[in-house]
């Protein structure tokens, strides 16, 4: 790359999609994912880097799309909770144990839980109930839904086995 | 939130990095961005250009030197720390301490690079450069020097690290035989920003104590390692700690006499 630019083409591949934009060096990658490639699912909670709410995965580990300038994706391979189901709509066994165990009250913080919580049984797929508060440490559920959530990641690692 | 207009560059290697910082007097780097990009939102900071790290590679290497001694990038993440068996057997306490910085998506992104130069009093990598004779080696366009955490540690978000310079890496010495880390702290909530927080390194029944969250830089103290002299030596410091809503500096102070000692013995119990 040469000298320092204001705005760059970037290329990132979300959810199997190649997208190729120019983006404002000051976009953030939230705003990227939301509002120039459209894929509302991934929220904007606090914006100040502790809810979680905006959680992806950036080549394949979790970050917060509200901590990362759009530009410095570039290259990159990101999962939204768009991503998570299969091509035919399919929700994996962690979605559908949210769905099962009740896990969600107004629903804001479940895109990141999500996103969190499949990272964490990728990592370990049979986490203790603390493995599992600790994984998802860094989102907040501010329905203090915490409980069923927590069941929820424990049923569908059990579900894996 | 719509940042500042800022201008990006992406070197790919140092000596383009160094270059870059010297070109424009507010060109700032940018590491794992997970304190940067935040200030910026703020606009506590607004620099007029970002240099992304993230791709120079011999900022991400983690290795060990002649004397078993840990070299560390400056780009390497909390999370690379932690996976380490580098790290693990040369100073196991280290993945320890990062495993308790705030959460995973942070440890997935932060770096020991941003830990160090942002220097935030709560920070929980000062103190243990301080107490495991920790080095870091910043390099400007014309040299690079290697300073200890006396030297490189001066104030609430200040370092050795001018405008125009970077650091490069860290090198930490394994610990030798007999010799124990420990670390205590007690947070806002279980992993959050500390209230205090304390390191420790023990050799030969000495205690070399580091005290962070009670002033800008971390407070080092040295004391025979029992449970006599450990609070007595934080006492005799007159630590001026912050009183804030979280904890009065009294009990600040109170704290960092408690975790002092726990530190130690966890550095006692735990010698190589």
């Amino acid at each position: 790359m040469p000298g320092p630019v204001r705005e760059q083409t970037i290329s990132v591949t979300i959810n199997g999609e190649v997208y190729e934009q120019e983006v404002e060096a000051r976009k953030l990658l939230v705003h990227f994912i939301r509002d120039v490639v459209d894929l509302t699912g991934t929220h904007v909670g606090c914006d100040t880097g502790n809810c979680g709410a905006c959680t992806v995965l950036l080549d394949d580990k979790t970050v917060k799309s509200c901590m990362l300038l759009a530009i410095q994706a570039d290259g990159s391979t990101i999962t939204t909770v768009e991503g998570l189901a299969g091509d035919d709509g399919e929700l994996t066994p962690l979605q559908q144990a949210f769905s099962k165990s009740h896990a969600l009250q107004c629903g804001y913080c479940t895109p990141g839980m999500l996103l969190s919580a499949t990272y964490l049984l990728e990592q370990n797929p049979h986490p203790t109930e603390e493995e599992i508060r600790r994984g998802i440490q860094g989102n907040i559920c501010r329905c203090t839904g915490y409980v069923n959530i927590v069941e929820a990641i424990k049923s569908a690692s059990e579900g894996a086995a | 939130m719509l940042l500042r207009e800022v201008e990006y560059a992406r070197p790919e290697s140092v000596d383009e990095a160094v270059r870059l910082l010297s070109s424009r007097e507010d060109a700032r780097p940018l590491a794992g961005g997970q304190s940067l990009v935040n200030v910026m939102k703020t606009r506590v900071a607004a620099p007029e250009v970002v240099v992304d790290l993230s791709r120079i590679d011999e900022l991400r290497r983690i290795a060990t030197g002649p004397n078993g001694e840990l070299v560390i990038g400056a780009m390497v993440t909390y999370d690379e720390l932690i996976r380490s068996d580098l790290v693990r057997a040369a100073r196991p306490i280290v993945p320890e301490v990062a495993l308790t910085i705030a959460d995973v998506q942070v440890r997935n992104r932060g770096t020991v690079g941003g830990n160090l130069c942002s220097n935030d009093p709560t920070n929980h990598l000062p103190p243990l450069m301080a107490t495991t004779g920790g080095t870091m080696t910043i390099r400007s366009l014309e040299a690079e020097r290697t300073v200890g955490a006396g030297d490189f540690f001066q104030g609430v978000y200040l370092t050795a690290v001018t405008p125009g310079e970077m650091l490069t890496h860290v090198t930490m010495p394994a610990r030798q035989p007999g010799e124990g880390d420990g670390w205590a702290s007690v947070a806002l909530g279980k992993d959050g920003t500390g209230i205090v927080n304390v390191a420790a390194t023990v050799r030969d029944g000495r205690a070399r104590i580091a005290i962070g969250c009670v002033s800008a830089v971390p407070v080092v103290i040295e004391a025979d390692a029992d449970e006599v002299a450990v609070p007595k030596a934080v006492a005799d410091a007159q630590l001026d700690p912050p009183d804030d809503v979280h904890a009065s500096a009294d009990y600040r102070r109170h704290l960092a006499k408690v975790l002092a000692w726990r530190a130690v013995q966890q550095a006692l119990e735990g010698t190589a």
